[in-house]
């Protein structure tokens, strides 16, 4: 995922002729981007479904997945009546979307099923394989403990509707943030094997975990309302208080964390990784096979 | 807003639309109707030629299915006693709590098998591992029981053991 100077600038340049972009100033690329990161969580967890390690944890992951979904929902509907409202449209890129071919009313199903790999704007730790347990409680929980301190801020937004949406989350949030420290604390703590796949799962979810505080050109404060960056300091510290607990965290991987880790980025311009066609292709497909299909 | 049993400057059509959304059950859990679960927010009636009935509805958690189902059975019952321009419209704030369910709803919860939720104060203890909630077993009132997992058949719901009469329950849970 390493860009190149010219990929990057050819990425901006795209970034600013996306309607969305430049539309609703910009609020329409949050909401997107917002909405996105919950949908493919929501969907990688869904994966779990039938296959948890015990029914309980089964069913818990399933829950979660349920929640994000229906903040995925939320955002998207928000997202969608913004653009309804407006007397522009979406054409006018170059290489029309399904979403563009179909048009008509945007609803929070073109949204989800019609748009293409480029537009999702999710952050890259949510679109990576489930792999094994210990990857997806770390990852719920990196997720959760940023969600909780973005919507925290989100909640005081000018923005009536987006607080309410926060204020709705974040009471779900706060089960995710217990669930997955428990979960962490327990496989950290546990046997030589979970405390090895835990380590194991740090390793490959770190270099993700930059791009919650690197704000996107839609993410300037005075579309979000706040400095993203300044939730770094307190993502950490909670971070760092379960992974200690969890016997998870050392000088040497302190120093390791703070020195030469290369952050990933580029999920919230449309940059993903090799994974995320996959996920959309078993997503959409139903939809872009059986257009407007109901059930 | 109004709360069910406050029923303070309605007009009597709307006293009405209250008592049938009375008659409205919870899909997933059907001993409670909708005004029990306390996620109906407002009725407005406005008469004339064209008249009109508008329910606010909250959802209990963002992702429950049931809420769209819920909606259906609104309009539908609604219908059903002549009402013609229709409209139910979500909101989101302020987030539904469980101190909006009735004293009756969670009286026939406990006579359906399922634990009503304790008083809001008690609601999600962010301590870790924290049993933080002495939860009554509905079947032998026994405060003796275990949490066996926070997430349970639906969102709002948790799974609990008791330890005396031994039986596995759902508790609504505090939200």
């Amino acid at each position: 995922m390493h860009h190149s100077n010219s990929a990057i600038n050819k990425q901006n340049q795209q970034d600013k002729n996306s309607s969305w972009n430049l539309t609703l100033g910009g609020r329409g690329a949050f909401l997107l981007h917002l909405a996105d990161t919950n949908l493919i969580l929501a969907q990688r967890n869904a994966e779990w479904c039938g296959h948890g390690p015990i029914l309980e944890q089964d069913i818990a992951i399933t829950n979660i997945s349920l929640d994000l979904l229906g903040q995925a929902r939320n955002f998207y509907q928000y997202a969608a009546l913004l653009k309804n409202k407006e007397s522009g449209n979406l054409a006018g890129t170059s290489a029309p979307s399904p979403l563009e071919r179909a048009g008509g009313e945007v609803t929070e199903d073109t949204l989800a099923y019609l748009r293409t790999e480029r537009e999702f704007k999710n952050l890259l730790i949510t679109e990576l394989p489930k792999g094994d347990w210990a990857q997806t409680i770390l990852r719920q929980f990196f997720c959760s403990v940023y969600q909780d301190l973005l919507y925290k801020q989100l909640q005081k937004s000018n923005d009536e509707q987006l607080s309410a949406i926060a204020e709705k989350s974040l009471k779900e949030v706060t089960y995710h943030v217990k669930w997955s420290s428990e979960w962490v604390i327990r496989l950290g703590d546990g046997t030589q094997e979970s405390h090895q796949r835990m380590l194991n799962a740090i390793e490959n979810l770190w270099p993700y975990t930059g791009e919650f505080f690197m704000p996107a050109a839609y993410e300037n404060e005075t579309v979000v309302g706040f400095d993203l960056t300044l939730l770094k300091r307190p993502w950490l510290e909670k971070v760092r208080a379960i992974l200690e607990e969890a016997t998870l965290w050392s000088p040497d991987f302190e120093r390791g964390k703070q020195e030469a880790v290369f952050m990933q980025s580029g999920g919230k311009t449309g940059t993903h990784t090799e994974h995320m066609g996959f996920i959309l292709s078993e997503m959409q497909y139903l939809q872009r096979t059986y257009p407007g299909a109901k059930w | 807003m109004n709360q069910p049993g406050q029923h303070i400057g309605l007009s009597t059509e709307e006293e009405k639309i209250w008592g049938i959304l009375e008659t409205v059950a919870d899909p997933e859990v059907p001993v409670l109707s909708v005004t029990d679960l306390g996620i109906i927010r407002n009725v407005i009636f406005l008469p004339g030629a064209s008249a009109s009935v508008e329910v606010l509805i909250t959802p209990t958690y963002s992702g429950c299915p049931a809420m769209d189902a819920i909606s259906f059975d609104i309009r539908l019952k609604l219908l059903e006693h002549g009402y013609k321009n229709i409209k139910i419209t979500s909101i989101l704030s302020p987030a539904w709590t469980t101190d909006w369910m009735s004293e009756a709803g969670k009286e026939k919860l406990k006579a359906y098998g399922i634990a009503p939720p304790n008083p809001k104060q008690v609601v999600c203890d962010t301590r870790l591992f924290a049993e933080s909630e002495a939860i009554q077993c509905p079947l032998c009132n026994s405060y003796h029981t275990k949490l066996i997992s926070r997430f349970g058949s639906t969102p709002c719901k948790a799974l609990y053991q008791c330890q005396d009469c031994k039986e596995p329950f759902d508790y609504f849970k505090c939200h």
